[in-house]
């Protein structure tokens, strides 16, 4: 059986692999994919202690997780679209509106 | 009388004052007298029926609001309607109801018509607020209303800077006054905890002997609250050294001068100070100042009046005398010659000015008597009545002057004491000067040959009925308003003093002055008054070189006077210019711009710095903020792992 250190270290690279993908990525696309990679890093090792403990809620919060993530993708994809309209770019560092 | 006809006295004049002010000019324009007129014509007659009341015994004192309330401090609003109460009432109501109806032709077609109504009206109901007030805090609100609406209405045609100029310095000035007659009335409430009339004058007396210290001396408690009130008299009734303001206050219309500056604001305070008799009569020392200050005052103003060209000044300084002469009185302790005087003057010294404004009217504005000359012929309502009015004021026997101006120089005479000698002095001579300075204007505006412009002699024409009938009516006051006090020595009863006494209890005579020294008291203030007629008469209708000649004799002595003793002057150079310059130099640069618009403009500006600072965090750029994000992420992981 596969001890629980692993799934917890598998969890935390895919977590760190799209922490880094967001910070390094200038396509928004890509960030967002990053974003979901985060995401799925937690829900690995949501998973791992439901399994471990012997308890659901952990995967019930796991579904939780999904469904906002599922939900989430949809809007921020809009938005992109409505941006990549606008400013004719996919890059995020040519749009910083919100600059002080 | 019920209590809520009391109340609608002063009600009256105030409502018809919101109505006017906010309706008037748009939907009454020209008929914008109308309300005043009816509001103040009703309170006259409510007066009267006070009147009666009053002397079938009724006395009415009642609190009718609570003001205010803090602690032991208790103030209401409240109507004490006696005998002086009624007096003042009536020379109110009579004069401002004159005024009112003399206003619609003098003011016809001037802009600002309502307004004019609505401040007349505003005052109107100061004024009876402050005579009626039974407690020294609404005293007090009514001396600052009238103050205020004094200021609006010299100042009625604002757009002229010197009438602007005149209503400031009549606030300014009366402003010193005021200020001791506020500390009067916060020491009343310290020392007797109340500032009701009632409990105020039946305590006073408990304070007899009680000293302040005050810079290193110690002060009797009671003459320092009389002499206090004295200086919100002083002020309001333009006596030495306050009396700057009132000649200016002529700027105004004249029916203001007539009313305000004549009649009764000015009056107001020999109405205080008898109002507080029992205040003024504990102490001889302020006794002495305000006879003294009266007395001085009278001459100081006759003197000035001499030489004015000016047929308002002159006139206005009369006015000024004339009030010395009722301080005069107050000071000996004839509290009740003084308000007769009061009462008397109102009606000839109303007449006065408003004969003035009929002249100015036909003179299109012209204020300057030398400029005039003749007018006889062309207004005869207006010469008879003001000749009456003159003859009045002189002390010609058997007119209302006469009997009230004779009454104070006998009191005075017959006080026994040296001030009271001294005045009496001061006052006969300032009579001699009175009879000089009023015929002299007669003379001159009435008599002779018209000096002024063609033009102007083409307009002369007498005033419309609206204007020359308050002057009729006045007349017959200026000449019947004395028989009330007839004194017991010509046949009277002396029934003005006999009517007051419930109030003010009659100073005591000298036992030693008999009959025939008050006999020989009053020939001599008539053969003086004749003697002053007589001598206008000789220099400015029968050798009119005369008067150029002694101006010539002694230039000295008439430029003193003609420039008023220097006292603008020296007010100037002491008070004002100093204060300008502290207001420039140190308010303004310092305080102002450097102090207040230091911290008002460096506060903002500092935030702004700051922010503008902060701001630049804000880059923009969204990797910025997923590093800090993450770098504050692995910080907070290392901190919690390392615990």
């Amino acid at each position: 059986m596969v001890p629980l250190d692993w799934y917890l270290m598998l969890g935390s690279i895919v977590f760190c692999i799209g922490m880094i993908g967001f910070m390094i990525r200038r396509n928004i696309i890509m960030m967002f994919l990053s974003v979901e990679l985060m995401l799925n890093g937690v829900n690995i090792s949501l998973v791992a202690f439901s399994h471990y403990l012997q308890d659901l809620r952990g995967q019930i919060l796991v579904f939780f997780i999904i469904a906002v993530a599922a939900s989430e993708a949809a809007i921020g994809l809009a938005i992109v679209i409505l941006i990549t309209r606008n400013k004719n770019t996919i890059f995020i560092d040519e749009i910083n509106e919100l600059r002080g | 009388m019920t209590r809520f006809l009391y109340i609608l006295i002063p009600l009256l004049p105030l409502c018809s004052f919101v109505i006017t002010l906010l309706l008037g000019k748009r939907y009454f324009k020209r008929q914008a007298h109308l309300i005043p007129i009816i509001a103040v014509l009703s309170s006259w007659v409510l007066s009267i029926m006070a009147l009666s009341s009053v002397i079938s015994g009724n006395t009415f004192n009642e609190d009718i609001y609570t003001w205010i309330t803090s602690g032991s401090f208790n103030v209401t609003v409240g109507f004490l309607v006696d005998q002086l109460t009624v007096v003042m009432l009536i020379v109110v109501t009579t004069v401002s109801l004159l005024v009112h109806i003399y206003s619609i032709g003098y003011m016809h077609g001037e802009g600002g018509y309502p307004r004019f109504f609505a401040y007349l009206s505003l005052f109107t109901f100061s004024m009876l607020m402050l005579v009626m007030a039974n407690n020294f805090m609404q005293l007090y609100f009514g001396w600052e209303a009238v103050g205020l609406s004094s200021y609006l209405l010299i100042g009625f045609w604002y757009e002229k800077q010197s009438a602007a100029d005149a209503g400031k310095k009549a606030f300014v000035v009366n402003r010193f006054g005021d200020f001791g007659f506020g500390l009067g009335v916060i020491m009343i409430f310290i020392y007797l905890g109340s500032l009701h009339y009632d409990t105020v004058f039946s305590t006073i007396s408990t304070l007899q002997g009680h000293t302040v210290h005050l810079l290193g001396y110690d002060v009797d408690l009671i003459t320092l609250i009389a002499l206090l009130l004295f200086c919100g008299a002083v002020g309001k009734s333009a006596q030495i050294p306050l009396h700057v303001w009132l000649p200016d206050a002529m700027e105004g219309p004249t029916p203001v001068s007539a009313l305000i500056h004549a009649a009764t604001m000015v009056t107001a305070g020999v109405f205080m100070v008898a109002r507080t008799h029992d205040i003024f009569n504990l102490s001889q020392t302020a006794m002495n100042v305000v006879a003294i200050t009266g007395g001085v005052t009278a001459i100081f103003a006759a003197t000035i009046a001499l030489v004015q060209n000016d047929i308002k000044r002159v006139v206005a300084y009369s006015t000024v005398s004339q009030l010395g002469y009722m301080f005069m009185a107050c000071g000996v302790g004839a509290y009740a010659a003084g308000i007769f005087h009061l009462y008397t003057h109102a009606f000839f010294k109303a007449l006065l000015f408003l004969c003035a404004g009929s002249v100015m009217h036909a003179m299109q504005g012209e204020l300057d008597m030398q400029k005039m000359g003749g007018l006889k012929k062309y207004m005869p309502i207006t010469y008879w009545t003001m000749l009456i009015a003159s003859l009045s004021i002189s002390g010609i026997p058997g007119l209302a002057g006469f009997f009230s101006k004779d009454e104070i120089l006998w009191k005075a005479f017959s006080a026994g004491t040296a001030t009271g000698k001294f005045v009496w002095f001061l006052g006969t001579l300032a009579a001699l000067l009175t009879a000089f300075y009023s015929f002299r204007l007669i003379f001159v505006t009435f008599h002779g040959e018209f000096r002024g412009t063609h033009e102007q002699k083409h307009h002369l024409h007498e005033s419309p009925s609206a204007m020359t009938i308050p002057l009729l009516i006045l007349c017959v006051g200026a000449v019947a308003s004395g028989w009330v006090g007839v004194p017991s020595i010509l046949g009277g009863h002396d029934g003005f003093a006999r009517y007051m006494s419930p109030v003010i209890a009659q100073a005591e005579e000298n036992a030693e002055a008999g009959n025939e020294v008050e006999m020989a008291v009053m020939a001599l203030s008539i053969i003086i008054g004749l003697v002053g007629i007589f001598a206008a008469y000789i220099m400015y209708m029968k050798k009119k070189e005369l008067p150029d000649r002694l101006a010539q004799m002694f230039p000295n002595v008439y430029r003193i006077l003609f420039n008023k003793y220097y006292v603008d002057e020296f007010y100037d150079a002491v008070i004002v210019r100093p204060v300008k310059a502290i207001a420039r130099g140190f308010i303004n640069e310092f305080t102002d711009r450097g102090v207040i618009e230091g911290i008002v403009n460096g506060i903002p500006a500092l935030i702004n710095d700051f922010a503008s600072r902060l701001s630049k965090i804000q880059s923009g750029v969204l990797t910025h903020y997923s590093m800090i994000m993450a770098v504050g992420f692995v910080v907070i992981a290392v901190i919690v792992l390392l615990k």
